[in-house]
């Protein structure tokens, strides 16, 4: 168990530089699949579940997503459009047709955050679906903050974890290996490998290579989850995360598969085209050879 | 030099024709197709349709022989929703001579439930898009008269939103699509039947 | 396209006033319809040995009538208010339908407009086009190339992300940099303390308005001024001295049909690479749509890195590599010196240029080094505007700089030492 929820959580030497924490750390891979319907709709579940209270997707309409995900629209009206009364058009509570909005007013929100929550409608094409991927999984304790929790891609983060309950309660766990032997001999930065062993980091703020002194000094770093804290497995979490970001590539530029499946005719067309434009030039062109 | 014309043989001059045909018949069709997106733009975008759907009026303070104020919009047209008393009711049933359409014979200007004397499904309850049929403008609801008139080119309609004889409006007013979703509230834009598919809204509004 | 003489006229086959041939000619007493598609037409003759880089004029006319449609069907559903714009963009990406094609069309048109541009330019760099008797051609394709830039500059600000915000900032502060008057000029061209919705106002009534229009009547002048000088051709040499006892150029050949096939068959190819890169990667990794005006304008966070886009990026290093005062005056005066006078540089080129031969084919070894040291120092210097300075950064886009400038400055110099080959009499 522990295995499994340790598995896939990146390994991470200490002190990778304070300032621009965002960009910095290295993200575990992930890619996004627009043709994978289900994830899409769990994700979209998740997210009016989860975030849309405070988050918006003020540029989106959930007729749009709804009929992109293949989602019916009675099943989206009666669970999923936000604040969800299955009404045809109700002046109170959201029609099909309408944005998808939070219902925190912003005056309060200002209040309670100390700026409002910003809407996630472009989020994946400003940071990237992986940025999202990891930020979610990256909720960890730190009794410092004012929520009780801090993020390990997005360094003093603002809001709470609000996916606690399914991920359970995560602790950043420091390691001080005693020798680097620990680490199968790699000189440079390391982080484990989802399959136990250890791989150079491509990336770090700090270049320098990684000395005995220095691993022993600034001690590695690992995320581990309180068992049975969560609803979710490590697993069952990580595909959970997977979904919302899935979901929130797919809101960054809802036309994406309809433009590559369009695509794909013109190009075709095109081509055809320009075999016939080819004949017609060297057919003219013929002319010029023959004198 | 100069290209001769006659240079070219016969059977080039056919195969250069037939290639002009092919390319010109591809280039159209490519053309057409580049043009459907910029076709389509014009129609009515999410966001329009978004606030085209159908509106939940409020009825349960409409007193007999009222219009609904603030007159609500449907479709960003005025809709009026007036309330009847028994002797407007007896008036629309008898008082019928001067109608121009008085059994409603045009049939694209109300659903077929308001094919009847008071044009609406229940008698005491008239809803009409409040748009003269001569040239657009608004018409006035006059109680006193118990009548709309249009100020622009005088023209008038019974409390059934039907046009009278001799003024310029050709038709009797359109009747929205409607139902009722209970005693004190109705929806414009709706069909009856078409309500417990009521999510998928604009299909089911598409006239009108 | 259909090539058919007029008196083979398709309804007028068998008859000497086929109702075709007696519309044309009604049309003629009137207007001079037939004239005009011979003289520019059927009549217009161009040198027989064009190659590729002649396509590049033709494909630069396609995308600049697909920029125009784009952008006035873009027009219908944008809203040029600070409030609005942005939204604007998203509603048109989102909720109008189709309009992310359109929309996107319009982004990567911009960027194909200054690529067919470039190479078009190039071209005539490679083959001396800007010589004798084509230097007014040459001058009227520099102004279309500045009005360009400040049409794509304008147009940058309207999505009124957060890079188009600051990349505004940043350009309109260049203004500021003037002595005496900046300050007061910046405060004019913006019309408020910082880029605003009145900038933002003013920028959209240039870039829908005043500078397509400019566009549209200097590409006419430019297309009638090449008609009138006729085109040049690889060889540098002139078709029109050798001519047949009708006046025909003996190396002509008509330009409809037999340009115009040929430029029809580059069009597909060319829509072919802008339709794959519009459909399947229309950010074109950051380098058409940046990562930063994905996010609206915020006059209060600066994004990471500010680039402009890809095709000023040449200029704005040059602009950050003028790190130095000089004659009382501050760095950032001379900055705007050295991209102003880089911009404007090429537009001397007829009277730099002494070589006795026009193209590149006959010049020697130094004008053939020259000019790829220049394509060298503006692809490096494109790439590192689009990166964060370092020190090093900034000393390799001084010594690049430099070199841009020594193709030209240099050019009476080189041309003349050099040993040139004699071009032939006749086009090869």
């Amino acid at each position: 168990m522990t295995k499994a929820i340790v598995a896939g959580m990146a390994f991470l030497l200490a002190g990778i530089s304070a300032q621009g924490a965002t960009t910095d750390v290295e993200l575990e891979a992930m890619k996004p699949n627009l043709r994978d319907f289900p994830s899409l709709q769990r994700g979209m579940t998740l997210y009016v579940n989860y975030c849309l209270g405070c988050h918006s997707l003020k540029f989106q309409r959930y007729e749009r997503t709804a009929d992109d995900l293949g989602i019916p629209h009675d099943v989206a009206l009666g669970n999923l459009v936000f604040p969800g009364r299955a009404r045809p058009a109700g002046m109170d509570g959201a029609a099909i047709g309408d944005l998808m909005q939070t219902a925190m007013p912003l005056e309060r929100a200002k209040a309670w955050f100390g700026k409002p929550p910003p809407d996630l409608t472009m989020v994946d094409r400003v940071r990237g679906t992986a940025w999202i991927y990891n930020m979610l999984k990256g909720f960890y304790v730190d009794p410092t903050r004012p929520f009780g929790v801090n993020n390990r891609v997005f360094e003093n983060i603002g809001m709470p974890h609000v996916l606690a309950g399914l991920q359970g309660v995560q602790r950043r766990v420091e390691m001080r290996p005693k020798s680097l032997d620990l680490l199968d001999g790699l000189d440079t930065l390391v982080r484990k490998r989802a399959d136990g062993g250890y791989a150079k980091m491509a990336t770090a703020a700090d270049d320098s290579p990684a000395t005995e002194d220095r691993l022993i000094r600034q001690p590695l770093v690992k995320y581990e989850v309180d068992p049975g804290t969560g609803s979710m497995s490590a697993a069952e979490f990580d595909q959970a995360a997977y979904d919302i970001a899935n979901f929130l590539h797919y809101v960054g530029d809802p036309g994406r598969l309809e433009r590559r499946q369009m695509g794909v005719w013109v190009l075709v067309f095109l081509a055809g085209l320009f075999v016939l434009a080819t004949l017609l030039n060297r057919e003219y062109h013929k002319d010029l050879h023959e004198r | 030099m100069s290209i001769e014309k006659d240079a070219t043989s016969v059977e080039s001059k056919g195969r250069r024709y037939f290639l002009i045909g092919m390319t010109s018949a591809a280039s159209v069709a490519g053309a057409i197709g580049a043009a459907v997106p910029f076709v389509k733009s014009w129609t009515p975008s999410a966001k329009a349709r978004s606030a085209g759907a159908p509106k939940i009026c409020d009825i349960s303070r409409l007193r007999p022989g009222e219009m609904l104020a603030p007159i609500p919009a449907w479709r960003g047209k005025p809709v009026f929703v007036v309330g009847r008393t028994p002797d407007d009711i007896r008036r629309l049933e008898n008082e019928q001579d001067d109608l121009a359409d008085a059994a409603s014979e045009d049939l694209d200007r109300q659903p077929e439930y308001a094919r009847n004397p008071w044009r609406s499904r229940k008698p005491e309850l008239g809803v009409y898009i409040g748009i003269c049929t001569h040239l657009g403008c608004s018409p006035k609801y006059r109680d006193d008269e118990g009548d709309f008139y249009c100020p622009c080119h005088g023209s008038r309609f019974d409390l059934a939103g039907r046009v009278v004889k001799g003024v310029p409006a050709p038709d009797n007013l359109d009747v929205p699509p409607y139902s009722y979703l209970s005693d004190t509230e109705i929806i414009v834009g709706v069909d009856d039947e078409n309500l417990a598919a009521a999510p998928d809204l604009d299909d089911s509004t598409e006239r009108a | 396209m259909k090539p058919t003489p007029r008196s083979q006229a398709p309804f007028g086959v068998g008859s000497t006033r086929g109702p075709l041939t007696r519309l044309v000619a009604w049309v003629d007493e009137r207007f001079p319809l037939t004239r005009t598609i011979e003289d520019h037409g059927t009549k217009y003759y161009a040198p027989k040995n064009v190659n590729f880089w002649y396509l590049m004029g033709a494909l630069s006319l396609v995308v600049l009538v697909m920029q125009l449609l784009t952008g006035l069907w873009l027009t219908m559903s944008y809203v040029p208010t600070g409030d609005g714009a942005f939204a604007s963009v998203e509603y048109i990406m989102r909720d109008v339908e189709h309009g992310d094609l359109i929309r996107l069309a319009h982004s990567t048109g911009a960027s194909a407009l200054f690529a067919v541009v470039y190479l078009h330019m190039f071209r005539g760099l490679a083959y001396g086009s800007y010589r004798k008797p084509r230097e007014l051609l040459w001058l009227i394709g520099m102004a279309i190339y500045l009005v360009l830039m400040a049409e794509g500059f304008f147009g940058y600000l309207l999505p009124w992300g957060n890079m188009s915000y600051w990349a505004g900032q940043v350009i309109v502060s260049l203004v500021g940099a003037i002595p005496f008057i900046g300050e007061g000029l910046m405060e004019w061209v913006r019309g408020d303390y910082g880029i605003s919705d009145i900038t933002l106002n003013r920028f959209f009534a240039l870039h829908v308005v005043a500078l397509p229009i400019a566009l549209i009547g200097l590409v006419f002048v430019h297309i009638v001024a090449l008609h009138h000088v006729g085109s040049n051709n690889p060889d540098g040499i002139e078709i029109k001295d050798h001519k047949d006892d009708k006046g025909v150029p003996l190396d002509g050949i008509p330009f409809h049909p037999y340009c115009t096939v040929h430029d029809f068959q580059a069009t597909v190819a060319f829509l072919f690479i802008f339709c794959a890169i519009m459909f399947f990667v229309p950010e074109m990794f950051g380098y058409f749509l940046e990562k930063p005006n994905f996010e609206q304008a915020d006059p209060l966070k600066t994004p990471d890195v500010i680039a402009p886009v890809w095709y000023y990026t040449p200029f704005y290093s040059m602009l950050r590599a003028t790190t130095f005062p000089m004659f009382g005056l501050d760095a950032k005066f001379w900055g705007l010196v050295v991209m102003g006078t880089a911009i404007l540089m090429p537009a001397m080129l007829p009277w730099l240029d002494r070589s006795p031969v026009k193209s590149m084919r006959y010049k020697g070894l130094l004008s053939k080094a020259m000019l790829a040291l220049l394509v060298v120092s503006l692809f490096v210097l494109g790439y590192l505007g689009t990166i964060h300075t370092t020190d090093l950064t900034t000393a390799i886009a001084q010594v690049f700089t430099l070199i841009y400038f020594a193709y030209f400055v240099l050019m009476p110099w080189y041309t003349r030492v050099e040993k040139t080959k004699t071009p032939p009499e006749r086009v090869t």
